[in-house]
């Protein structure tokens, strides 16, 4: 088959495999902040569950779980422990399919 | 000394968003790139076998009624069998792709449970509006298993099921022991005559 073809077809086929990568790639990127954004957002718009700001009358529990610090906690925890790992097998697999 | 119920329930949808998270992020990078450090598949059996196991202290400290307390262990059972189950495939112990249906099992369970125990109407509180959504949503999530098992390469199923897993997280974080739902709460709820 004359190269004239076969290389943009090849070139292409890469360019589709960078595009899909890099889509999943800013997926997985995104997951963590967004969490992350969301309890952030929840804390604006009710500050009094973060016992931290506004803790009269509230006991042990309450501190332990204040719910916009635990969606940023778990948003914390995906982008720190998780992601990283994730988009490195992500260029790896990509990279070696290439 | 026990903890508000609330508080309970906001606990709970933390290990149910990051199960969420955990799972999305699996459907998106694919099964095999996932695969690549072998840790990672125990993440998700293991988180929910671990609800499971916590679920235990709830249903024996939080038993304001032998229904609430029967839905609890249900829950704790059927999570821990999910887990368990999951945790079997990952290691190799069980093969059957067919497996994969106790998750089907465990997600009508626990939504039987969510709508029996239950027993005020939907606008009661905001809790009883949560439990009768939250009890609906799972029985509708329990297609996305099947899927998995008849199509495990589609998107939506894999999506989808992690997806129930944020939208329960949101469901209980928004969950209150006596509040209104739209702007309505029961007389005998504690709202005005």
């Amino acid at each position: 088959m004359s190269s004239d073809i076969v290389g943009p077809l090849e070139r292409a086929s890469e360019r589709e495999k960078a595009e899909r990568r890099s889509l999943r790639a800013f997926a997985i990127e995104s997951l963590g902040p967004v969490t992350i954004l969301g309890g952030i957002v929840w804390a604006i718009f009710q500050p009094y569950r973060i016992v931290f700001l506004d803790h009269a009358g509230k006991g042990f529990y309450d501190y332990l779980v204040q719910p916009p610090l635990l969606v940023i906690g778990v948003g914390l925890l995906f982008s720190l422990v998780i992601a990283p790992g994730l988009l490195d097998d992500l260029r790896t697999a990509y990279g070696s399919e290439s | 000394m026990a903890p508000r119920a609330e508080l309970v329930h906001w606990f709970f949808a933390a290990g149910f968003l990051l199960l969420g998270l955990i799972l999305l992020a699996e459907t998106i990078v694919g099964r095999e790139v996932f695969a690549m450090r072998p840790w990672r598949m125990y993440l998700w059996p293991s988180i929910a076998f671990a609800i499971g196991v916590l679920l235990w202290p709830v249903s024996v400290f939080f038993t304001n009624s032998t229904l609430h307390m029967l839905a609890h262990a249900s829950w704790a059972e059927v999570a821990m069998l999910a887990g368990a189950v999951q945790l079997a495939l990952v290691r190799g112990k069980l093969t059957s792709r067919w497996w994969t249906l106790s998750l089907s099992v465990t997600l009508l369970v626990s939504a039987a449970a969510f709508l029996i125990h239950e027993q005020n109407p939907w606008l009661f509180s905001r809790a009883a509006f949560l439990h009768h959504a939250i009890g609906w949503t799972l029985v509708v999530a329990a297609i996305f298993p099947l899927g998995q098992v008849l199509q495990s390469r589609r998107f939506v199923w894999g999506a989808g099921f992690a997806m129930t897993w944020v939208v329960v997280a949101v469901m209980l974080f928004c969950d209150r022991d006596v509040a209104p739902i739209f702007g309505h709460l029961s007389a005998f709820a504690g709202g005005s005559r």
